[in-house]
């Protein structure tokens, strides 16, 4: 086992931002812990970098109790939203950091840290500081650094939080990539349900200080336990006491038994996917996700009534 | 326009209070030639005040540097209950009269005061010697380094000295290796405003001193003796000294600081 918590608590003043949470991370694995903020999501991984005591439970790295022992001593990579750049040591001195506390030899800390700044793509830009760096090469020298004492396992408080979209995703490919090859028990924490579902094995939906479900990304999105899981990871929709993806709905241009009436209120063709906003004839609106090839063949327009089926919606079971 | 008025303004004020008066002490002092000068400053009780000067600096400013640290440290890193008021105490000799600070210090130690007593009966003599004047320039110069210090360390947050705990360093490594680099700029300025604080200190110093010609005057002490004494030019002469000390301390941070735009 890589990581495991059990039944964490941590409490900020009259905050709990966790409470009774439990986690098992694979070795070799790659995890997520994605919810909104406030969820506590941070806060778990920063105690299991130790860089928060918890008031209760126990945090337990490749098989040893690491409740107690100082962050120093754990053996963890901590990656920081903001890249905590040494901002007075450059890319090179950045990176050594860690092998240099470790009083390696001179000669090894070299070879190292040359390894590293291929690894992470960052060679041309070794005896540069920080602040000559753009975000991404930033957070890319903060995961080299991170990785140069080779820790057990590797952390990341959203990585690329701070880094504009274009940047979010090739990083997130490369870091793909990169796990791919150094296999080391990495958890990130993120907000962004396609960014967790794009890199993890492993989901862990966080809310409200608890883990809401653990899973797969395929099982989170099919057989979500929860209608904050069913509405946070991937969007839906809420009909009476029923839950259902937007993409789900059928809409039918005559009545059918089952469905419900609605009126199109508002057509939007995104290109690929197009949704229509309905007026349902109960009360309230809700809006279809379908193709722009499946909108031309219903030939929908503004105004139009429509019967609207919900097949595969589900229902939950009295919050618990 | 109105730029330009603020521009006369600022450095309208500027000439009256600052320039002039400095003006006045180079012009008077050089009155009758430089050979004067020279041999006003370069008595055996001149020299002897300059040391003493240099001699309590040395002393106090590395301990104000070194508290002032850890004080920073203490207030903006390890929230404690008394916090706010050690915030407020290290303001106080901003706020104090330095002859009140010597007053203090005369009545604590004192032949009766509360350590006076105890500290002659060991043979030890605080008043009217080096412990006392050091101990009155040290109390008014402890908040330089502390206020430079601590917006600078709210400023840099503690996201690099976490990441450095995480990749292995002690308290103290990461102090030096992380903590120190950032806030070096605010100490080394800190301890600027100290040491020209306590090369100017006076009052406090002239309280507990005793005043002893040759023995326990301070450059200030010394210029303020000699002006007594109707001695003009030696009153002069000393106090350009002292403002080229100061002058040589300010420059010698301003060499130091471009530095910084490196990186």
């Amino acid at each position: 086992m890589g990581i495991r918590v059990e039944g964490v608590t941590k409490r900020f003043g009259s905050f709990t931002a966790l409470n009774d949470v439990s986690l098992d991370v694979q070795q070799g694995s790659l995890t997520a812990l994605l919810g909104p903020s406030g969820s506590g999501k941070s806060t778990l991984l920063r105690v299991i970098a130790g860089l928060e005591r918890p008031d209760a439970g126990r945090v337990t790295i490749s098989g040893e109790d690491a409740t107690s022992v100082a962050p120093r001593k754990r053996g963890v990579g901590f990656v920081f939203q903001h890249y905590a750049a040494f901002k007075h040591m450059t890319v090179r001195g950045n990176i050594a950091f860690g092998l240099k506390i470790r009083k390696r030899p001179r000669a090894e800390v070299r070879a190292r840290v040359d390894e590293l700044l291929a690894l992470v793509q960052l060679q041309p830009f070794a005896d540069r500081y920080p602040s000559q760096l753009s975000g991404g090469q930033r957070q890319r020298m903060a995961l080299a650094r991170a990785l140069a004492v080779e820790p057990k396992v590797l952390l990341l408080d959203e990585p690329f939080g701070a880094l504009d979209t274009r940047v979010r995703g090739e990083l997130r490919e490369w870091l793909h990539r990169l796990h791919d090859e150094v296999r080391v028990t990495t958890v990130f924490v993120t907000h962004d349900q396609e960014e967790a579902m794009a890199l993890a094995d492993q989901i862990a939906v966080l809310h409200d200080g608890r883990i809401e479900q653990v899973g797969s990304p395929r099982d989170l999105y099919d057989q979500p336990q929860t209608p904050f899981v069913m509405s946070f990871v991937g969007a839906a929709a809420q009909l009476g006491e029923r839950w259902v993806r937007q993409h789900d709905l059928d809409l039918k241009l005559e009545p059918t038994a089952g469905a419900l009436e609605a009126r199109v209120e508002r057509i939007a063709r995104l290109g690929f996917e197009a949704r229509v906003e309905l007026q349902l004839a109960g009360s309230g609106t809700i809006w279809a996700q379908m193709t722009c090839a499946e909108l031309n063949r219903l030939e929908l327009e503004r105004g139009a009534t429509v019967w609207v089926m919900a097949d595969r919606a589900r229902v939950f079971a009295e919050s618990s | 326009m109105r730029r330009l008025t603020l521009r006369t303004v600022a450095l309208g004020y500027l000439a009256l209070i600052l320039l002039g008066p400095l003006s006045v002490v180079f012009w008077r002092a050089f009155e009758k030639g430089f050979g004067p000068a020279w041999n006003a400053v370069t008595t055996p009780e001149a020299l002897h005040a300059f040391q003493l000067t240099l001699v309590i600096a040395a002393i106090a400013v590395p301990a104000n540097t070194i508290f002032g640290v850890l004080c920073a440290l203490l207030i903006v890193r390890h929230p404690f209950p008394g916090k706010g008021l050690l915030n407020a105490l290290v303001d106080l000799p901003l706020a104090l009269s330095p002859v009140v600070v010597g007053f203090a210090l005369f009545l604590l130690y004192g032949r009766t005061g509360w350590f006076g007593s105890w500290l002659s009966g060991h043979g030890i003599q605080v008043l009217f010697a080096l412990p006392s004047m050091i101990l009155a320039t040290a109390f008014v110069s402890i908040p330089f380094v502390v206020r430079e210090v601590v917006p600078v360390l709210r400023e840099i947050g503690t996201d690099q000295e976490q990441a450095a705990e995480t990749l292995g360093a002690s308290q103290w490594q990461t102090f030096r290796r992380v903590t120190f680099p950032a806030i070096r700029w605010a100490v080394a300025y800190g301890v600027v405003l100290t040491t020209a604080r306590s090369l100017g200190e006076y009052g406090a110093v002239s309280v507990v001193s005793g005043r002893l010609a040759g023995q326990t005057e301070t450059a200030t002490l010394y210029v303020s003796d000699r002006y007594e004494n109707f001695d003009i030019v030696g009153a002069y002469a000393a106090s350009v000294v002292l403002a080229l000390m100061a002058i040589v301390v300010l420059l010698t941070m301003n060499l130091l600081r471009p530095k910084e735009g490196v990186h």
